[in-house]
């Protein structure tokens, strides 16, 4: 048994495309209209910048609380790949299985009920069958029996869902990552991670530990309740849409940072957006993390002259220490020249939406 | 010799405190190197000397550096003393103690850090609470690093940056620090700008 994919069914919609090598991912004209920007204003520092993760406009990245887009069949393409060149980037300790359930749970339910066309979930006490049509899967399964599906129930759901995933334990006060698919990363590695907890995992990242930012955000955290989801953004900066920016291939990837000109800057550099949610889970009391990354280029961006303005603005006006540890002080020059054109002065609108 | 200092820094890294006898059914007393001198503190402190040292295990190696005190720690007249070569020798003989020791049971880990890290491992893997274990670092501050690369782990490390024992790659050895892996993180410095390695200078004694 396992988990072959027979992609085919609806090519119309998804898109057949790469995240390596010749890099021919791109966004349609509608899909960038409905990329999660994520700057509501003109400068950038952190904050415990989490709201209730509620669906929202339709026809954006929140209308369904999982965003199902044109990418998701290349991107498990991708993510398949990624495992089978390194499976320590799924891992999961032994106390983890159930908090697995409750997630393949999550999303079985939330995605045939927000995208029928695609996914199906029949139940019938603990048999259920699931259909992935984007993927060619029909897999019928006993729910809570693990000896029934081809991967224990977490990497099997991760491997049909676009978006990093981690299973967060709660004990003794804190969470601890007990468990996490991990191949769309801005380079940190779930293997040294797996098993931290949410201030050890955070130790590198600099300025919000000393402005409380963790310690405000774990408090409320461990209140997440069941059925009260709630999200947050995080951004970094990319240079070709290369969704695997791991640390383990960085001596692959790193050297990539150093082609950029202002010729090939609009094409080649790509702001990374996570989106970012959080689920307490029903049976296990874990917190599932879902990190989904959005990929866009400097040419796509400034296709919304809202966002080409406000983007400019960010990246000159950031903290060198924010610059540094997302990793493109060296770039970061270049890309406020090459941003600078598309930016008049004009005053932005407040929010993230592109002016209509 | 008293306790290595730790310059403050990243939440992952551990933190180290004087040893303390506490009261316990079993006394377990892992220690390299200059950690022998933190188990002698620790007893001089302690007003139930003889009925401590009556239930207790030690299990000593020589530091990294080459200190070996271990006719001193001997010397002190414990239920039971073992010293062993190297660290990787010693563990084995951990691992089955810790297979029926019991709750009550007290850890006292002194000495380097990858000393402490490796048995703190192995203690936490059977269960016990972190509350039970005390941890005094002394002595050398070589580092043991994980490449986050190849995986490979380097014991010993002194410089910054360093050549992984492994694959060859130069490491940068950052602070970030992996209790599961008892070690520090290695990533590679000069993949942006490949054989641009800056000098290595001793950073860890
Ligand atoms: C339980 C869920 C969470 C997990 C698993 C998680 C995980 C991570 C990881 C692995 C990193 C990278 C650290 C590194 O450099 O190695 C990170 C960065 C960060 N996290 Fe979290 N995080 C969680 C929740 C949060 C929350 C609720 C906040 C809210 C303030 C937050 C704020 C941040 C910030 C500000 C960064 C730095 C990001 C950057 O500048 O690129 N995290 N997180």
């Amino acid at each position: 048994m396992s988990l072959d994919f027979k992609p085919g069914a609806f090519n119309d919609f998804f898109r057949d495309e790469t995240f390596r090598e010749d890099f021919t991912y791109r966004n349609s004209p509608q899909n960038i209209r409905r990329f999660p920007f994520p700057f509501d204003r003109d400068d950038y520092m952190y904050s415990v910048n989490m709201e209730p993760h509620v669906p929202g406009r339709k026809g954006t990245a929140f209308e369904h609380i999982l965003d199902v887009d044109e990418h998701y069949v290349s991107e498990m393409i991708d993510r398949a790949k990624v495992l089978a060149d390194d499976p320590l980037r799924c891992q999961s300790l032994p106390h983890m299985t159930l908090a697995g359930w409750d997630l393949l749970e999550l999303i079985m339910e939330a995605k045939a009920r927000d995208y029928p066309e695609w996914f199906s979930l029949e139940r019938n006490g603990n048999r259920w069958r699931w259909v992935n049509r984007p993927l060619g899967i029909d897999h019928s399964f006993t729910f809570l029996d693990e000896s029934t599906l081809p991967y224990g129930p977490f990497e099997y759901i991760t491997r049909q869902t676009q978006g990093d995933f981690s299973l967060q334990d709660e004990r003794d006060g804190t969470l601890w990552m007990d468990a996490g698919m991990v191949t769309s990363q801005a380079d940190w590695s779930l293997d040294f991670d797996v098993g931290m907890n949410f201030h050890e995992w955070h130790a590198p990242v600099p300025l919000a530990h000393e402005k409380g930012v963790f310690d405000r955000a774990l408090k409320f955290l461990l209140k997440l309740q069941h059925g009260a989801p709630v999200r947050r953004f995080n951004w970094t900066m990319t240079v070709n849409p290369l969704l695997d920016t791991a640390p383990e291939t960085y001596p692959k990837w790193g050297p990539t940072k150093t082609s950029l000109t202002q010729e090939n800057l609009g094409r080649k550099q790509h702001l990374r957006v996570e989106l970012q949610s959080l689920y307490r889970l029903p049976r296990s009391n874990a917190i599932a993390f879902d990190i989904r990354c959005y990929l866009a280029s400097f040419d796509e961006i400034v296709t919304v002259p809202k966002w080409g303005r406000r983007l400019h603005r960010v990246i000159r006006d950031l903290p060198e220490e924010l610059a540094t540890y997302k990793g493109f002080i060296r770039n970061r020059d270049a890309m406020v020249s090459w941003l600078a054109k598309y930016d008049d002065g004009a005053p932005t609108s407040p929010g993230w939406w592109p002016d209509e | 010799m008293t306790l290595t200092p730790v310059a403050p820094t990243i939440r992952s890294r551990p933190v180290y405190a004087a040893l303390e006898p506490w009261p316990g059914r079993l006394h377990l007393i892992i220690a390299d190197g200059e950690g022998a001198d933190a188990v002698i503190g620790m007893l001089v402190k302690a007003n139930n000397r003889s009925e401590i040292l009556s239930a207790t295990h030690v299990m000593y190696t020589p530091g990294p550096n080459g200190t070996d005190l271990s006719s001193k720690l001997e010397a002190l007249g414990a239920a039971q003393f073992f010293r062993a070569p190297t660290i990787p020798a010693l563990l084995p003989r951990l691992q089955r103690v810790l297979s029926d020791a019991h709750m009550g049971t007290q850890f006292y880990l002194a000495g380097t850090e990858g000393l402490i890290g490796q048995a703190e491992r192995e203690i936490m893997a059977t269960g016990f609470p972190f509350a039970a274990i005390q941890k005094e670092h002394r002595g050398s501050t070589v580092r043991r690093v994980q490449c986050v690369h190849c995986k490979g782990i380097t014991e010993n490390v002194s410089t910054n940056p360093f050549k992984c024992s492994h694959c060859g790659l130069n490491l940068f050895v950052r602070d970030h620090y992996s209790r599961r892996q008892a070690a520090f993180q290695g990533v590679n410095i000069d993949a942006e700008d490949p054989g641009e390695v800056p000098e290595s200078v001793v950073r860890f004694k």
